[in-house]
C-alpha cells in the first residue's frame, strides 16, 4: 500500500467518513475509494453494496479479482445519565471499541470521581449533544428517568439516524414517554425505533447486569440482519 | 485498552514515518468458522513488533515471518491457513477454518 494511500485512510477514518479500499489481488494495484465517491465509480453498485452491509469481501471485475476492504467509522455511544448504570456501562462499551461520551447537567452525578477516563459533559442536552456530531454510527441511550433530560435527548437522537437508540423505563413509563415525545412533534415512526424496556431480556437486576443486557442489544442491532433482530429482541 | 481498527493503520502510518519497514497483512476470504472476520487487519514492522490479529492468534507467528520476508522483497504474497495446511505452514486454525490473507508493504 502507497503511503499516501494509508494517510488519506487514516484521515478519512478520524473524520469519521466511510471508506473502500479497492485492492487487486494478484498485482497488489490498489486505490481508495471515499464513500462520496462511490456513486461515480465503475465498481459503484457493488460497493455501495459493501458499504450497506458493513462487510468486506472479493468480487470479480473485468476479469480481476478485487477485494473490497470497508472501512466503516467506529462507533460512538452517547450516555444521556451520569447513573449507577452508566458507571458499568461506560467501561464495557470502551472495551468493545466505542467512543463513549456521558452527558449529564446534574453535577453531583456528572463527577469525574464517578466517571474515570469517560468523556464527561456536564450540560443541558441542548448545549452537550450538537458538538458531538451523533451520526448513523451513534447508539444513543437515555437512562436518566427525568423527562426534562431525557425527552430533548431523544428528539436529537431521532434527528441524527443513530443505529441504536434505547431508554430506560419500564413499559408504564414508556407509555407515557409516547405520548410527550408526540406532544413535542416526534413521528409514532421516530417512537417505535426507542429500544424500550432498554436491553436484551437476560433477567438483569443489578447495575451491572442492566449494562450487560444494553449492550448485548446494541451488538445485535449492529451486527444482526434484519430477520434475526426481531428474534433476539 | 484493545488496539482498534484505526489505531492499528495509525501505528502502520506512524512507524514508517518513524523510518521502519512495515507491511500490513490483512484477512481477505474466509470458509467454515473462522476466528477474525474478512478485512481484519494486522500490521509487522521490521523489528517484528505487531499490532492487531487475522485470527485468534493461531497464525499470527507466521504471518509475522512471511510479512518480514516481503517488507525486504517488496512483493505481496498471498497465504492461506487451515486445518488441512500443517505440513505446509505448521500451523492450522484450531477452529476448523480457512483462511486467507494479503499481506502488502506499506510505502
Amino acid at each position: 500500500m502507497q503511503l499516501s494511500t494509508l494517510a488519506e485512510l487514516n484521515a478519512e477514518r478520524a473524520a469519521r467518513r466511510p471508506a473502500i479500499l479497492v485492492t487487486d489481488v494478484a498485482s497488489g494495484e490498489q486505490r481508495l475509494v471515499k464513500a462520496a465517491a462511490i456513486a461515480r465509480d465503475p465498481l459503484s453498485d457493488e460497493l455501495a453494496k459493501h458499504l450497506r452491509m458493513g462487510k468486506s469481501g472479493m468480487v470479480e471485475a473485468a476479469g480481476k479479482r478485487l477485494f473490497l476492504n470497508v472501512y466503516a467509522p467506529t462507533a460512538k455511544l452517547v450516555i444521556v445519565g451520569a447513573v449507577h448504570i452508566s458507571q458499568a456501562l461506560a467501561p464495557i462499551a470502551k472495551s468493545l471499541g466505542y467512543d463513549v461520551t456521558v452527558v449529564d447537567p446534574r453535577t453531583a452525578f456528572a463527577s469525574p470521581e464517578r466517571f474515570p477516563d469517560v468523556p464527561l459533559i456536564a450540560e443541558w442536552p441542548d448545549v452537550a449533544l450538537p458538538p458531538l456530531n451523533v451520526d448513523h454510527y451513534t447508539a444513543f441511550v437515555a437512562l436518566t428517568h427525568d423527562p426534562k433530560i431525557d425527552d430533548p435527548a431523544l428528539l436529537h437522537a431521532f434527528s441524527r439516524d443513530c443505529f441504536y437508540i434505547g431508554a430506560l423505563g419500564s413499559r408504564k413509563t414508556h407509555a407515557k414517554r409516547h405520548d410527550r415525545l408526540r406532544a413535542q412533534g416526534a413521528s409514532d415512526a421516530d417512537i417505535a425505533r426507542i429500544h424500550a424496556p432498554i436491553g436484551l431480556a437476560i433477567g438483569a437486576v443489578s447495575p451491572s447486569e442492566i449494562a450487560v443486557s444494553i449492550m448485548a442489544e446494541i451488538t445485535a442491532t449492529l451486527r444482526l440482519p434484519a430477520k434475526e433482530k426481531e428474534q433476539a429482541a | 485498552m484493545l488496539n482498534r481498527d484505526e489505531d492499528i493503520l495509525k501505528a502502520a502510518e506512524d512507524w514508517h514515518k518513524g523510518g521502519h519497514g512495515v507491511a500490513l497483512a490483512t484477512v481477505v476470504e474466509t470458509w467454515g468458522s473462522a476466528p477474525r472476520p474478512v478485512g481484519s487487519n494486522l500490521v509487522i514492522n521490521d523489528e517484528g513488533t505487531f499490532l492487531g490479529s487475522v485470527s485468534g492468534g493461531c497464525v499470527e507467528g507466521a504471518v509475522v515471518t512471511e510479512a518480514l520476508d516481503v517488507i525486504s522483497s517488496g512483493q505481496p504474497k498471498m497465504l492461506e491457513f487451515g486445518v488441512a495446511d500443517e505440513t505446509a505452514w505448521n500451523v492450522g486454525l484450531s477452529c476448523g477454518g480457512t483462511i486467507r490473507v494479503f499481506v502488502e508493504k506499506v510505502g
